[in-house]
């Protein structure tokens, strides 16, 4: 187990290198510092003089790769793809364009993102999961085409109108929650309210749908034939065979993303002027504050890289026949 | 000649696709067991229906696509000078709706603006009222009249956009080949597909192949299938009140008469055609003396900018489709089936790729594109090329962040298919790789592609919204529905709210996308051999 853990994490280092080096080609190389300064600075403005200080402040005025003018170590550290780009291995993320540290403001977002994604997500699991069981217990009759026909529905809406239809009717025409807002403790409830709802209901159709697929899939087994043949009821068969051999499935989709609620969800948190680690990035995206951007998308696939290793030690406890070795 | 016909980049991609989807059904329509599949898909009700909202949506997108420049009039005696304006076939056909602009906001079929304003009537008193709109029932003298003369055009718009329907469907159904190969039952097909075909299927096949065979379809529109239309929306109203129980699937379909599903079908699309051709009548009635869907902030028809929305959403859901193609197809089998170092690398490229959060890379990449594009634009000769370009780029950025998902099914299904044992005696024959590959394993992955693909398209559509509120979309000058409900969200806190933008894009773009959505399932139960087989099974 330990071996195998270890030698998975050896295994995510050339990926996180391919994450750097790609993201570090679509920023310093497609474009050159000297595009983004112009950018930065307006068309107006762009002198050679204001683009070489642009440059030394946000610390770009080195070469990419080779600095061929220090000596020693020099010669690689010196280098905007050392400092920019592989210091993030030691999750040194630098200074956004306002001057803030990176790091820090990671760490201070990380909480408020956690409150909204955190609670979304376990009441989505265990709502999305018993709408699929109700409708695999019904399957094939009225209610089961019916809740097919909602969750296609559902699905076919823009996750916009949601958030934008949630807020309309909660907070401007009944006045429950307030529009937008954040606040910690317990104050902070009515804040987080609204957003986990329509976060839950946004994916009600494509998640329940897939749930739905893979019970079906699994009720056609022979075991689920047996089980009936002993005379179980389907009940329990439903709970204590269905539910239980869906598991790896379930998980292989599931688990993936848990480390990445970290991330925030952009769109609502954006919406619901939440400060967290999404309406940061919509932040970064708009004012093009490069390091931003690039700092989070290192961040996204570390934490979807820790998201599969989980997945496979998930697998161990669900499932006895799986062995890590 | 008094236009130049301009083709963008993104024009060409659609004729690309366009050809290419053209080529597709004449190769299908030559080979039986490649029409199989969409036999099946053409007895489904809701894939019918959907399909008929979905080619009226592309015959908007396609008129919308063809682009020219319209000639100035000539000014001092030199050469021909065109306008800058790029316009297209569609804009032609709906002129006024895109010139007919008023100030700024009005509700859908308002006489007034929707903000008072300092007026001063005929004596020069100044007053605060809502003025009349320049355009908006403009022929009416009274407000009083408005009700009156909205419902009399509405009226006479659905029953001339029904006659029409009709008249549409007696010249369709007048080809009695087109009809028959959609519903599979033309003699020859229709004996092998019910030999192929699950049991179910085949036995309200064989009746119904029989009944229609003997009797061409020529000319029978009026006399039997408007009718049959009525009677079977009569009889299902009339069984449905009659069964308290829901009964099982099983009996449902022992239940229907044999001969219902391919009748069932055509009754559905003809009562939808009828239904949407009175809409459009109705609505293009309207439209000529009022803003049915109103206005936006500078005074544009909603209408208008729906209607163009749609090209938008197409191109999007399709011409990434020509990037996501190659790339899967290609590194997907080559990768099942070289195997070795090949396959690592292509392992290595996609799980890379994969597990950057896609939102991230694609806002990455276009940030990226907007800086190359701001610092040339020399490049680009008018606005609208442009933003064209900006369009494609984005299509092509999304391909490339989502491939990867397609590319592992095919690598996966590569490998299971190499170990088959046609491919290992062709191996034995001696026939080369690239042999291999495009005679046994392309045909035998298509299945998956087609499916990825239909399905992919609603996921894009819906993308293109949220990317373009998110500010990685498309360019702001191009209308798109992200463009639409961005513009329409910022105007949610007015009072009283303007509604009406949201409304149309939300309309539209669930019209767009759920028959998208429903046509892909279609499709997928058609196509997919594991699926099939379980419901014989049961």
């Amino acid at each position: 187990m330990l071996a195998y853990l270890l030698r998975r994490i050896l295994y995510a280092v050339p990926i996180l290198i391919g994450v750097n080096l790609l993201t570090f080609a679509l920023f310093f190389v497609v474009n050159t510092p000297d595009d983004m300064a112009r950018m930065q600075l307006g068309i107006k403005r762009v002198t050679p003089e204001a683009i070489e200080k642009w440059k030394q402040q946000h610390g770009y005025d080195k070469p990419l790769l080779l600095n061929g003018a220090s000596g020693g170590a020099g010669k690689i550290t010196d280098t905007i793809f050392w400092q920019k780009s592989a210091s993030m291995f030691v999750l040194d993320f630098g200074y956004s364009d306002d001057g803030r540290s990176i790091g820090r403001e990671i760490a201070t977002r990380m909480g408020p993102s956690l409150a909204i994604a955190l609670p979304t997500f376990l009441i989505g699991l265990v709502a999305y999961i018993s709408f699929a069981l109700l409708m695999t217990l019904f399957r094939a009759t009225a209610l089961d085409i019916a809740g097919v026909a909602l969750c296609v529905l559902l699905m076919s809406v823009s996750g916009l109108f949601y958030i934008i239809g949630g807020q309309f009717v909660v907070s401007k025409l009944w006045h429950l929650v307030p529009i937008s807002g954040y606040d910690g403790g317990i104050g902070g409830l009515k804040f987080v309210a609204l957003p986990i709802v329509i976060g839950v209901i946004g994916s009600v159709g494509s998640s329940s749908r897939w749930y739905r697929t893979i019970f079906l899939e699994e009720i056609g087994k022979d075991y689920v034939r047996t089980a009936r043949a002993k005379g179980l009821s389907e009940l329990r068969v439903l709970f204590r065979h269905v539910l239980k051999n869906a598991m790896i499935p379930i998980l292989t989709g599931v688990v993936v993303v848990i480390p990445l609620l970290f991330m925030g969800s952009l769109l609502t948190e954006s919406f619901f002027g939440i400060p967290g680690l999404g309406s940061y990035t919509i932040d970064a995206i708009n004012a093009q504050d490069f390091s931003v951007v690039r700092a989070m998308v290192f961040l996204g696939s570390l934490l979807y890289i820790v998201g599969l290793i989980l997945t496979d030690i998930s697998y161990t406890m669900v499932d006895p026949r799986v062995r890590l070795q | 000649m008094s236009f130049m016909p301009v083709i963008l980049w993104s024009d060409a991609l659609v004729f690309l696709l366009l050809a290419a989807c053209i080529a597709g059904a004449w190769y299908i329509r030559q080979h039986g067991h490649l029409l199989l599949p969409w036999r099946r898909v053409a007895q489904s009700a809701t894939a019918m229906v959907s399909l008929l909202v979905l080619s009226l949506f592309l015959l908007v997108g396609l008129l919308d696509t063809l682009h020219y420049r319209a000639a100035l009039p000539e000014t001092n005696g030199g050469g021909k000078v065109y306008s800058p304006e790029v316009l297209s076939v569609f804009d032609k056909l709906i002129e006024p709706l895109r010139t007919q602009t008023e100030k700024t906001y009005s509700a859908p079929l308002a006489l007034t603006l929707y903000a008072k304003e300092s007026i001063s009537d005929a004596r020069g008193r100044v007053l605060r009222d809502y003025p009349r709109l320049k355009f908006g029932g403009a022929h009416l003298a009274d407000e009083s009249q408005r009700d009156g003369d909205v419902a009399q055009r509405a009226l006479i718009g659905a029953l001339g956009g029904f006659t029409v329907g009709v008249l549409l469907l007696v010249i369709i159904s007048s080809f009695p080949r087109i009809t028959s190969d959609l519903a599979g039952v033309s003699g020859q097909p229709s004996r092998m597909a019910s030999s192929f075909i699950r049991p179910e299927s085949s036995q309200s096949n064989i009746p119904q192949s029989g009944q229609t065979h003997d009797e061409p379809l020529r000319g029978d529109f009026l006399t039997r299938w408007i009718p049959a239309a009525l009677t079977s929306i009569l009889s299902r109203l009339r069984e449905r009140r009659q069964s308290s129980l829901p009964p099982h699937r099983g009996k449902v379909r022992m239940g229907v008469p044999a001969g219902m599903t391919g009748n069932k079908t055509r009754c559905a699309v003809i009562t939808t055609t009828l239904i949407i051709s009175a809409l459009i009548g109705a609505t293009f009635n309207l439209a000529a003396a009022y803003h049915v869907l109103g206005t936006d902030k500078v005074g544009q028809d909603v209408l208008y900018l729906s209607l163009k929305s749609i090209r938008t959403g197409l191109i999007i859901g399709t011409v990434t489709t020509l990037v996501t193609l190659p790339l899967a197809l290609l590194l997907g089998i080559a990768a099942g089936y070289l195997r070795g170092w090949v396959d690592d690398v292509i392992q290595y490229i996609y799980t890379v790729l994969s597990s950057i959060p896609s939102v991230l890379l694609i806002a990455a990449a276009v940030l990226m594109m907007q800086v190359t594009i701001d610092t040339h634009p020399e490049w680009f000769d008018t606005a609208a090329s442009r933003a064209d370009l900006r369009l494609v780029f984005l299509c092509l950025i999304l391909g490339v962040t989502s491939w990867t998902g397609l590319c592992r099914l095919l690598r996966g299904e590569t490998l299971k298919l190499r170990e088959l044992e046609y491919i290992q005696a062709a191996q034995a024959f001696g026939v080369s790789s690239f042999r291999i590959l495009t005679r046994h394993i392309v045909p035998n992955v298509m299945h998956i592609i087609l499916i990825a693909l239909v399905m992919d398209f609603s996921a894009l559509v819906l993308a293109e919204a949220v990317l373009s509120y998110v500010g990685v979309g498309v360019d702001p000058s191009t209308i798109s529905f992200g463009t639409m409900i961005n513009a329409a969200r910022l105007e949610m806190g007015r009072e009283p709210m303007v509604w009406w933008a949201l409304a149309a894009a939300f309309c539209f773009m669930l019209a767009l996308v759920l028959a998208a959505n429903l046509f892909a399932d279609a499709v997928r139960d058609a196509f997919d051999p594991r699926l099939n087989r379980t419901e014989a099974n049961a």
